[in-house]
């Protein structure tokens, strides 16, 4: 039978599989077929999987989730040659399942960016308009989904990497609360605020694939007992309390269409039967985006100290051990990473620690209370996950700045570990629109039952319109 | 928040990286800019806010204190650059 990859859900291909109406080997080459056939212009996958055999659904990941026997680069040449000589906890949970792994997607070098320009293997293309970026740092996952190159994947996300590229490719992606998901065989950036989280084309696949890869794991000390998963199935929203932060949905800058698309869904999800209020969060958009840039640069420069030529990855000559350090973290970093290093290196350093990262933890605290309070009244939080659609490549990649406030929408909820999922929500000048649903911690249960019964009335079709 | 040429080196010795000079004029002027905008956090009135360095509330989380089997030898050498029988081997210090 002709599989149709652009279409076909992870729940579809399930149904088939059961009913035996394919093989997981017909599957599987089905997805090659497609990645053969579009890949060389989305440049999503960094590197392909040997064919595992197995009859389970195929799965795409991003390049920082560890694979036993499968090059992990991070999207950095200083991990050209790395080859993970142990799985990931979440890539163990997918083999368990009987996932095939297709590949590694492309991500911005060590999950720092907004477009996937960062990678040093080239951007990856958006499959609704190659000219564009796909978002990132998972924009190799998302193009993968949405250019019908893996019915689903897995991302990461530490200020919005799953969620941006998702609104960017008009998937749906989760961002889960901090804490249910493994990092163990993660490649660190920010440990304080990264997560896995899924990519797919439906909301009961995100939340399915959710189920399988949460959960208390004894190599990450972070990790918390995890609430039963329910995929959802119903249709209205009955009884669910939903605020609008003006600051996120009021504010200069928001184009247009995106406004217009976002403020449909919401006049929907009152008709499905949700109370909607607007509410206030002036702090956290005001902090977030200067606190998560302290934060996460500061963790990072620890994190990526390990980085030094000794037990892997790429080691540069020198004639003495410190030379040879400095050389190889020279030729290996990339330019964001270097700058994301030395900005994170100047705001722990001495006389500058306290006013720099010690100030951003107290504003960590300000945001996640400004937030718990919202959380009395509503149950969830909306707002487009960008105020704007997929940008031209090129466009932002010499401004960090201007890159960096890509992320001002997905960046607040990050920082107080919250849950939250971007769904497509309508187009704008023929590209998607995200919608982002914000939880209270551990509410994954909620975001998936007003995701999904928004996306049953939105009826977005998630084939990318050139591709029809 | 200016950040000076000598500074920027500093830094970059602590985070044991080496600059170009190109990269050394670059990141003087972005470091610069992306300095006066992360300064922002300084305007809060913080003294009675405590820091938050995690987002869960949890402390301690504790194992069964029961010995593990580790990586063979060969798996944690797999990857190294240069390996001298049980040893990483690097150039002097």
């Amino acid at each position: 039978m002709t599989i149709d990859t652009l279409r076909l859900t992870a729940e579809g291909a399930r149904d088939l599989l059961k009913a035996g109406e394919i093989s997981g080997s017909e599957l599987f080459a089905a997805y090659r077929a497609a990645i053969e056939e579009r890949d060389g212009e989305l440049n999503a996958y960094l590197t392909l999987a040997d064919d595992p055999g197995g009859d389970g659904i195929p799965i795409a990941l991003k390049d920082v989730i560890s694979t036993k026997g499968v090059r992990t680069t991070a999207g950095s040449k200083i991990l050209e040659n790395y080859v993970p000589v142990f799985d990931s906890t979440v890539a163990a949970h997918c083999k368990e399942h009987g996932f095939r792994v297709l590949g590694k997607t492309n991500t911005d070098e060590f999950a720092m960016g907004s477009s996937t320009e960062n990678s040093a293997y080239g951007p990856s293309r958006n499959p609704w308009d190659p000219s564009r970026v796909p978002g990132g740092s998972g924009g190799g996952s998302a193009a993968a989904v949405s250019g019908g190159l893996a019915p689903w994947a897995l991302g990461s996300d530490t200020g919005g990497s799953v969620k941006l590229p998702s609104a960017f490719c008009g998937n749906v992606g989760l961002r889960p609360t901090y804490g249910t998901v493994s990092r163990y065989g993660i490649v660190a950036f920010a440990s304080s605020l990264d997560q896995v989280g899924p990519v797919a084309k439906t909301v009961r696949d995100c939340a399915y694939l959710y189920s399988v890869i949460s959960g208390r794991d004894r190599n990450d000390s972070t990790t918390v007992a995890v609430p039963d998963v329910e995929v959802p199935s119903g249709e209205d929203l009955k009884g669910l309390r939903i605020g609008v932060p003006r600051q996120l949905n009021e504010v200069e800058g928001i184009e247009p269409g995106v406004k217009a698309a976002v403020d449909a869904a919401i006049r929907q999800a009152e008709s499905l039967g949700a109370s909607v209020d607007t509410c206030e969060l002036p702090l956290s958009v005001d902090y977030g985006m200067p606190c998560y840039y302290l934060i996460a640069p500061a963790e990072a420069s620890a994190n990526l100290a390990r980085y030094d030529g000794v037990r892997y990855g790429l080691r540069s000559p020198g004639a003495d051990f410190r030379e040879m350090v400095m050389a190889t973290r020279h030729d290996g970093f990339g330019d964001e990473v270097k700058r994301r290093i030395m900005l994170g290196t100047y705001a722990l350093s001495s006389g500058y620690y306290d006013a720099y990262y010690g100030t951003a933890q107290k504003v960590r605290t300000v945001i996640k209370r400004e937030h718990d309070a919202l959380f009395e009244r509503f149950d969830v939080l909306v707002s487009p996950t960008c105020a704007t659609t997929a940008f031209p490549v090129g466009a932002k990649s010499q401004d960090p700045l201007a890159m960096y406030l890509t992320d001002v929408f997905t960046i607040p909820s990050c920082v107080a570990g919250l849950p939250g999922m971007s769904i497509p929500c309508g187009l704008s000048d023929g590209l998607p629109v995200g919608l982002q649903l914000i939880g209270a911690q551990f509410a994954e249960n909620t975001l998936f039952r007003a995701g999904h019964a928004l996306e049953q009335a939105i009826d977005f079709d998630y084939v990318p319109e050139r591709l029809r | 928040m200016a950040i000076t040429r000598d500074e920027v080196l500093h830094v970059a010795r602590l985070a044991r990286l080496e600059l170009t000079d190109d990269e050394v004029t670059r990141f003087q002027e972005q470091l610069s800019a992306i300095l006066e905008a992360v300064s922002k956090v300084s305007e809060l009135d913080l003294s009675d806010v405590p820091p938050t360095s995690h987002p869960l509330e949890i402390a301690n989380a504790w194992d069964d204190d029961v010995p593990r089997p580790c990586l063979p030898l060969d798996d944690v050498f797999a990857n190294a650059p240069d390996r001298d029988d049980d040893y990483f081997r690097t150039p002097p210090a």
